[in-house]
């Protein structure tokens, strides 16, 4: 890095101050680090029907990392992660695809969704009829999201456990694009609840 | 800009402990990463617990895959939350805890992660009802202790 001078009326006498950055001596001033926060969506008390990123930066990061709690208020124990991205606004064709593993806390499964609208993703979120306050979590990955040359992939681990009822799911995604992404836009079959708390990050490389 | 992914601390046995204790964790994250590669004397589960609970107030959905099935199971108002398991004392056990949301005070807490052995790949969801917020972690072996040389680091993730 650059190194910068700061020059004062005695510097001749008492020569210059060298730093690492123009803002370094700024006390709020910290490296940033290569995972870096993009934007959050905390669902208030009115609830919300879909958590959308917009205006995704397609330079400066590698890959994308959403990490999330949630409730929505299906009359289910249960409800369903989609997600449709885009390039100025979400592609709502049937170009999305998944596949899953996942385990019920009895039995173990696997399938498919494909040249669906959005990515399906199950049972990553608890619904009205969960124990009250317990709430899905997990974290998907988009990589390579902004590679013009490629389809773009995911994954996702997440799910919910409920003192009896539960699953862990695991999947895999794609959207059938080689756009840059700069909208990401979550829905469920209800609408989130209060508490949900989506995180978006975005991971450098060198 | 803030640093968003950062470590808050790190433990390396240096001699065989029955457990492994993260303490005063600071609320100003948004999640807890714990990183850990660790092995044991005997044959058995890693069990975490929160805030000193010892009650049954801790379950979690299973699925593991031993190298020729995969089967799903579960626990509920367990004492603890078994997040990994060594096949014999001489197995390593690497794992990645996430815990969501861990310093809210209005929600039960959640945690996804997975751990993998010379024995085992395995992913889960966990749950402690308790809307807390999280200021320390304990590891304990179920029985024996954790090896000498075993990892374990903590990090915190904030978001905007």
């Amino acid at each position: 890095m650059t190194p910068v001078y700061k020059l004062s009326a005695n510097s001749v006498k008492n020569g210059r101050t060298v730093y690492g950055s123009m803002l370094a001596g700024n006390t709020a001033f910290e490296l940033p680090g290569d995972f870096q926060s993009i934007a959050t969506v905390s669902v208030g008390s009115g609830g919300a029907a879909n958590v959308e990123f917009t205006s995704i930066p397609t330079t400066g990061y590698s890959h994308l990392e959403v990490r999330f709690i949630a409730r929505t208020n299906r009359a289910d124990t249960i409800d369903d992660m989609f997600v449709q991205v885009g390039n100025g606004s979400v592609d709502t064709g049937s170009n999305y695809a998944a596949h899953r593993l996942y385990g019920t806390g009895a039995s173990v499964g696997a399938g498919s969704a494909i040249n669906k609208t959005q990515m399906e993703w199950y049972n990553q979120f608890t619904a009205n009829n969960s124990p009250a306050s317990t709430f899905g979590c997990g974290s998907f990955q988009i990589l390579d999201y902004a590679n013009a040359n490629k389809y773009k992939t995911g994954r996702i681990l997440g799910g919910s456990d409920q003192n009896g009822e539960g699953y862990v799911e695991y999947h895999s995604g794609l959207w059938r694009s080689t756009s840059a992404i700069t909208n990401i836009k979550i829905t469920a079959n209800g609408s989130f609840r209060q508490y949900s708390h989506f995180a978006l990050y975005g991971i450098k490389s060198a | 800009m803030a640093i968003t992914y950062e470590p808050i601390a790190t433990t390396t046995l240096s001699s065989a402990a029955a457990s492994v204790t993260f303490s005063s964790i600071s609320g100003s994250y948004t999640d807890l990463v714990l990183v850990s590669n660790w092995t044991v004397s005997t044959q058995n589960n890693l069990l975490m617990t929160f805030n000193s609970d010892t009650g049954s107030n801790y379950s979690e959905t299973v699925l593991l895959g031993d190298g020729s099935s995969a089967t799903s199971s579960r626990q509920t108002s367990a004492t603890s939350i078994r997040v990994g398991f060594a096949g014999s004392a001489s197995s390593k056990v690497i794992n990645i805890i996430n815990i969501q949301n861990y310093s809210n005070a209005t929600t039960y807490k959640t945690t996804v992660y997975r751990w993998n052995s010379e024995e085992y790949v395995s992913a889960r969801v966990g749950l402690w009802r308790n809307t807390s917020a999280i200021t320390s972690i304990v590891l304990t072996a179920s029985t024996g202790n954790i090896a000498s040389g075993s990892t374990f680091s903590l990090y915190g993730i904030k978001s905007a």
